[in-house]
């Protein structure tokens, strides 16, 4: 049992929770991801850290309410207790000094690329991050990402905030007005599909952090594969970030409906 | 190894023998399990196989003969003094045969329901060679197991005084329950880590409840905590916490038993189309996440089920495939019926259960609709060559006979890989190229001195009394090490 230590709403759907999870806290590096429980039926859901406090203990989870468990989460008060939480797990991220990094983060997909961010930053390189939603309420972490940039580009599809337009719009900016080394992108499977298409254009290395379906989250049961460069590869043990130009997208993007 | 014949030699023993002679034994008909109706058992998850009642057992157990060199127990994985339980039976002494059991088995309920006793103690059997039915060991021992369970309050056996030294175990599934169990009893401080939210391993996730219920699972695991075992849930070793922060919280010792849970795939086309999953997934949804039984966790249906396979999984996939409402479920199978590695009980119930077997036939593909959902297979038939390395004749394609069938959900049961997770996060560990842990194969030690392994991270894919003997292998060995005996 993890309990709920505070929680904050971002929007309508997304909530933010510190849970306690010492163990986890303390061993989890950027890239990492949790698998959650809620309830003693309750579903296995992979969850992205967004934080952690070694000293206090506790993680930070950004979750979006899509389906019934999701929203279960999001409805969890401090005080109350997630029932599993285990982890940290998958890969993490690749930290190095490449010179200039763009982080491209759409909705909540930001949340998994703040430490990211963080961790490049603190690595020497210039960070760019490009941050995109549908709407300006959509637009999360905004202060924390600002922090830890060298510049930062905001995209509203609405134009309700940033400048108007979708992701890859303020990627290309970006991507041609100043040499760019690596690009990191997490958000919804079609954004980083365009994103990846966009980036190979150009002929910039990119990571993608794909959230595709789980069980257990430990390389059991194979839910979660996806075609890197030809070869089936699960995203739970080898993942979950890959050479975004080798995913196969479209593929991914239909094991997600399931 | 134990002498059995002292135990032989006990004057009741001797008494029991005489009160019969081996005529009168030789008379007596192997017992039939009682099974559940084939109609009535797809419609729910209850245990197919109700065990054998009191006066069954005594009659079984009046057929063994109690041979002065009895080759039953060189079959057994853990050394079970198979006929000193029997003849407890036979002389209506329940109790005292359970007993005989836990001597070397911590999971004897388990045992008795899912050990392949045909390839084991029971082929060894004397009356086999007498041309009749060997001793239903098997079911002696599930019968012992669970009088002791139904009639007496569960006790803790006879523990040696604690000595303080703390052991850890990886994984909660038969090796590691087994050897944990082993140095409980030693007198160590054991503490067993596992990753999923249940204590069981493959136990829990694999083996169904109609093979296997989650009852007497969970009765065994109740034993070990009140011979102070205590259970970590929800922690992986290698990712929440290190080998190295083990050493640091004071463990002298590491058993790794964190099986093979990585699903194989065939890596033919269209395996990654929607309803085309592994048998771990399907059977995880199920047992262990209750899918389509209460559980939030979602599992697909569909009318018509291919499972691909010959194993005790593959038969597990079938079974369940027809408990979830599907109409029709076909087993595909390379090889012949002869060939399937699968327990030949399951293989009957299967049959009995409606399972249509599609021998010497092999999926080479799978076909989507416009969704990405799996509709079709395309199956080639097989036919036998010459043996391969596995002693089995090796099948071999039948030019052109190639058949489209349409399938709604396709499990893949072609094996498990050892979970590379673990001895990944272990630096200097020797691990073969298959990714089992290389160890000792007497002491089941590993490279580094105070890590031992056991179960299938060693064997790559085994049997659950298999994993058992290995860990209660390493159990003797490591408490030696660390006892400095």
């Amino acid at each position: 049992m993890n309990k709920i230590v505070s929680k904050q709403r971002f929007s309508e759907n997304v909530t933010k929770l510190v849970v306690e999870a010492p163990m986890i806290a303390k061993a989890r590096r950027a890239g990492h991801f949790v698998i959650v429980r809620c309830g003693e039926k309750g579903e296995r859901i992979p969850l992205t850290i967004a934080d952690s406090d070694p000293a206090a203990g506790t993680i930070t989870l950004v979750i979006q309410a899509v389906g019934d468990s999701t929203r279960k989460i999001c409805a969890l008060e401090p005080g109350d207790c997630l029932t599993d939480v285990v982890g940290p797990l998958g890969q993490a991220t690749r930290i190095e000094n490449y010179g200039t990094v763009l982080c491209c983060g759409g909705g909540v997909g930001v949340a998994p690329l703040l430490p990211i961010i963080k961790a490049m930053k603190a690595a020497g390189n210039r960070v760019v991050s490009v941050l995109a939603g549908r709407t300006k309420d959509l637009i999360i972490l905004e202060d924390e990402v600002r922090a830890s940039s060298d510049d930062v580009i905001i995209m509203t599809d609405d134009g309700s905030y940033g400048n108007k337009g979708l992701v890859t719009a303020g990627v290309e900016e970006v991507i041609k007005r100043e040499k760019v080394d690596k690009v990191v992108t997490i958000g919804p499977a079609i954004m980083m599909k365009f994103v990846s298409l966009l980036t190979k254009k150009y002929e910039v290395p990119t990571e993608a952090s794909l959230n595709a379906i789980m069980v257990d989250g430990t390389g059991m049961c194979g839910a979660c594969r996806v075609s890197v460069g030809g070869k089936t590869r699960f995203v739970c043990v080898e993942g979950p970030e890959f050479d975004a130009h080798e995913i196969d997208f479209d593929e991914l993007l239909m094991r997600l409906k399931m | 190894m134990e002498n059995y014949n002292e135990s032989r030699n006990e004057a009741w023993r001797e008494q029991l023998r005489k009160s019969k002679t081996a005529k009168e034994r030789n008379n007596i008909a192997r017992v039939e399990m009682p099974q559940l109706d084939p109609a009535y058992r797809i419609t729910c998850n209850e245990e197919v196989n109700q065990g054998i009642n009191a006066e069954q057992a005594v009659l079984e157990a009046t057929r063994c003969l109690d041979c002065p060199n009895p080759q039953c127990v060189t079959g057994c994985p853990v050394g079970i003094n198979i006929p000193k339980f029997i003849k407890n039976i036979e002389r209506g002494e329940f109790a005292q045969a359970a007993a005989t059991l836990k001597e070397t088995s911590s999971l004897p309920a388990v045992c008795g329901r899912v050990c392949p006793q045909e390839k084991q103690c029971e082929s060894k059997c004397i009356r086999l060679k007498m041309n009749q039915p060997a001793v239903a060991i098997g079911y002696l021992e599930r019968f012992a197991a669970d009088w002791q369970r139904n009639n007496t309050e569960q006790e803790v056996p006879p523990m040696k005084e604690a000595n303080g030294i703390k052991v850890a175990v990886i994984g909660s599934g038969p090796s590691g329950l087994s050897f944990a169990g082993d140095m409980a009893k030693q007198g160590f401080d054991v503490t067993v880590f596992e990753a999923l939210h249940e204590i069981g391993g493959v136990l829990k996730y694999g083996i169904p409840e109609f093979r296997l219920p989650n009852s007497i699972v969970d009765y065994e695991i109740e034993g070990l905590r009140k011979m102070g075992v205590k259970f970590e849930k929800d922690v992986l070793v290698g990712k929440t916490i290190t080998y190295d922060d083990l050493h640091e919280q004071g463990f002298k010792g590491v058993f790794v038993g964190s099986g093979a849970g990585f699903p194989r795939f065939m890596d033919i086309p269209g395996e990654n189309l929607i309803g085309v999953m592994s048998s771990n997934e399907y059977l995880t949804r199920i047992n262990l996440m209750s899918a389509g039984r209460g559980g939030d966790t979602p599992v697909m249906h569909g009318d018509t089920i291919a499972v691909i396979g010959g194993g005790n999984t593959a038969m597990d996939s079938t079974r369940t495939a027809l408990r979830m409402g599907a109409k029709r479920v076909i087993l595909v199978y390379r090889r012949s019926e002869e060939e399937m590695p699968a327990r030949r009980e399951e293989v009957g119930h299967a049959k009995e259960e409606g399972v249509e077997f599609m021998t010497l036939h092999n999926p080479i593909e799978y076909i989507g609709d416009e969704k990405g959902h799996v509709k079709a297979m395309r199956v080639q038939r097989m036919e036998l060559g010459e043996p391969d390395a596995s002693g089995r004749r090796k099948p071999v394609p039948v030019e052109g006979a190639i058949e489209e069938i349409p399938v709604d959900i396709v499990i893949v049961a072609v094996g498990v890989s050892p979970n590379q997770l673990v001895p990944r996060s272990i630096e200097g560990l020797d691990v073969s190229r298959r990714n089992t842990i290389v160890v000792n194969e007497e002491t089941m030690q590993s490279n580094i001195g105070d890590l031992y392994a056991g179960g299938d991270i060693v064997r790559g894919g085994a049997t659950v009394i298999l994993a058992m003997g290995d860990g209660r292998r390493a159990a003797q060995n490591m408490a030696r090490q660390l006892l400095g005996e």
